[in-house]
């Protein structure tokens, strides 16, 4: 396995603080191409891997205004403009009516935006993923915890990264075939 | 904030306490109707900090959870003010008749509703409800500080006792803070009522109650071992809690705003007509605007809850807005108080002062953390998540 053929090596640890520890130090030599598997969440993980904040609240924030703007729009034009109705004598914009509804909708397309947009930017459903090729992997759903560093990371270098990540106590470390 | 710096906070308070009390007491001799009208605002504003903390802490003996033991201290000791705003009471006794119109005997006779209000808007009764309530705030608190104390001498306290007392003291809490509303606040229009009211007040008094004890909290986080429970996890569920009680008092407020609208019945839009005025219109949207949408947009950021004074100046903001939400809830009802008048902003600095003097001194010394309660190791131990 050389070059284009490897997605990277995965480490694997026994314990969720010897893999905080190993994410901790991996981060300090350097690498950013890294990412971790889990059975449960571990406390202090998304900052040991320098996770950032994505664009999604700005998505949900957006799809919340759209949903306002457009359940407001479509109670005013159809109340006011296309089927004006005088309801026991109120103004055709009515607005203090119209907020519930407006409200709603806020909620209703912020809430899918952000059930679909978070799926979006993580680019799932991802039924295919190199990492499934090493067979102990299956066990990251179980009792063992994972650290893969991806092999396009600047700092990668095939010997010298497994060498790191036997350092930092991982008890075994695979290569992971494309 | 050391003892030294509650003392000096201390004599600031009630320095500044006393100058405005000196000053408001001579406006009121000029124009005491405004002075009566200011102080019965300032009052409530104040009863609400007390009130609204002790719901929390039965509150939280029933839900459990750490934000509960960061405050619950700050919160209890609120407790000592009462009997100070049951004295308080005194000023809104002597200025009933300029307050409420069902107290004038002349507005009585001309107006049937009235007389047919009489049997529970009269001033005996009025008087005798305002005495059983006080007895049953002050009854609740003291119990409630008493048995917190003794808890942290005695280690092996059941802590049932704590739940068993919170439930019917809450409801106690419910009953009598519905009544004190419509007694206190609602009865300034006798024409008018409304059943989201109550609840609206007491939501507004709870939403004090947070953003004090959250204020609080943060000043006294220098304190230690306290500064340990201050913690950006603990603060991110107390902003959460805080941004609830927002979201909770805006859906109240709202919703008695449709319903009338949707209603729109004689007896009933008045209330809404005496807020439409200039003035007062300025001051909806500034509720709408700085009560609700600035803290909501504040407090949906995990940034602003985990830094302590960030989420310390959105409690202030929003105590300051309860201020005013008290003074849009009582002062458009009383006919003459359309203008605004000098004692509105001084007479809030006299009782505000003197409250807050006998609050810093009770927190002089005083144990920040409660001891035997398990909830505090978890609390110490809690990060970000």
């Amino acid at each position: 396995m050389t070059g284009p053929r490897m997605w990277g090596l995965v480490a694997e640890f026994e314990s969720p603080d010897a893999l905080l520890a190993a994410a901790h130090r991996v981060r300090e030599a350097g690498y950013r191409r890294i990412d971790a598997c889990v059975p449960f969440p571990v406390e202090g993980l998304t900052e040991a891997l320098g996770f950032r904040p994505t664009w999604l609240p700005l998505l949900v924030l957006t799809g919340a205004l759209l949903g306002a703007a457009g359940g407001f729009f479509m109670q005013w034009y159809a109340m006011g403009v296309w089927y004006p109705l005088n309801v026991g004598g109120r103004p055709l914009n009515s607005w203090p009516m119209f907020i519930p509804i407006t409200f709603e909708l806020a909620v209703l397309v912020g809430g899918l935006t952000a059930a679909l947009g978070m799926l979006a930017l993580n680019r799932l459903p991802m039924p295919y993923h190199p990492l499934f090729n090493v067979p102990r992997f299956a066990r990251a759903t179980q009792d063992r915890f994972f650290l893969a560093i991806d092999a396009r990371d600047a700092r990668f270098e095939r010997g010298a990264t497994a060498e790191l990540l036997h350092g930092l106590g991982a008890a075994e470390v695979s290569e992971v075939a494309r | 904030m050391t003892d030294a710096a509650l003392v000096r906070l201390e004599r600031r308070a009630l320095a500044v306490g006393t100058a405005a009390l000196i000053v408001a007491a001579v406006g009121a001799a000029f124009s005491p109707a405004a002075f009566f009208r200011a102080w019965l605002v300032s009052w409530l504003f104040c009863l609400s900090i007390p009130l609204g903390a002790l719901a929390i802490v039965m509150l939280h003996y029933l839900s459990g959870g750490s934000w509960g033991i960061v405050i619950r201290r700050v919160a209890e000791s609120t407790a000592v003010t009462l009997p100070l705003l049951a004295l308080f009471f005194v000023p809104v006794v002597l200025g009933m008749h300029v307050i409420y119109e069902w107290a004038e005997p002349g507005a009585v006779a001309a107006d049937p509703v009235l007389q047919y209000k009489h049997a529970y808007l009269n001033v005996p009764f009025f008087l005798a409800r305002a005495v059983l309530y006080f007895v049953a705030w002050i009854g609740v608190a003291a119990v409630l500080v008493r048995w917190s104390a003794e808890r942290d001498v005695v280690p092996d306290l059941d802590p049932r006792r704590f739940r068993l007392f919170a439930g019917p003291g809450l409801v106690v809490y419910g009953l009598t803070v519905t009544f004190a509303s419509i007694d206190w606040a609602m009865s300034i229009e006798p024409r008018w009522s409304s059943t989201v009211y109550p609840m609206m007040f007491g939501v507004g008094q709870v939403l004090a109650g947070f953003a004090f004890t959250i204020a609080a909290a943060v000043l006294l986080r220098d304190r230690e071992p306290f500064g340990r429970l201050v913690n950006p996890a603990n603060l991110v569920d107390l902003g959460n809690l805080m941004l609830t009680f927002v979201l909770l008092w805006a859906y109240l407020a709202f919703t008695q705003l449709l319903l009338i609208y949707a209603g729109n019945i004689r007896e009933e839009v008045t209330w809404y007509l005496a807020r439409e005025q200039p003035g007062w219109l300025g001051v909806a949207f500034a509720l709408i605007g700085v009560h609700f949408f600035l803290p909501f947009a504040l407090l949906l950021q995990r940034a602003v809850k985990r830094n302590p004074v960030a989420l310390a100046t959105v409690a202030g903001l929003i105590l300051v807005m309860r201020l005013v939400d008290d003074y849009w809830l009582v002062l458009p009802g009383i006919r003459g108080a359309e203008r605004f008048h000098w004692l509105y902003v001084v007479t809030p600095l006299a009782v505000g002062g003197l409250w807050l003097a006998a609050y810093a001194r009770r927190l002089r010394g005083l144990a920040l953390v409660p001891a035997n309660d398990p909830l505090v190791e978890q609390a110490m131990a809690a990060h970000g998540h």
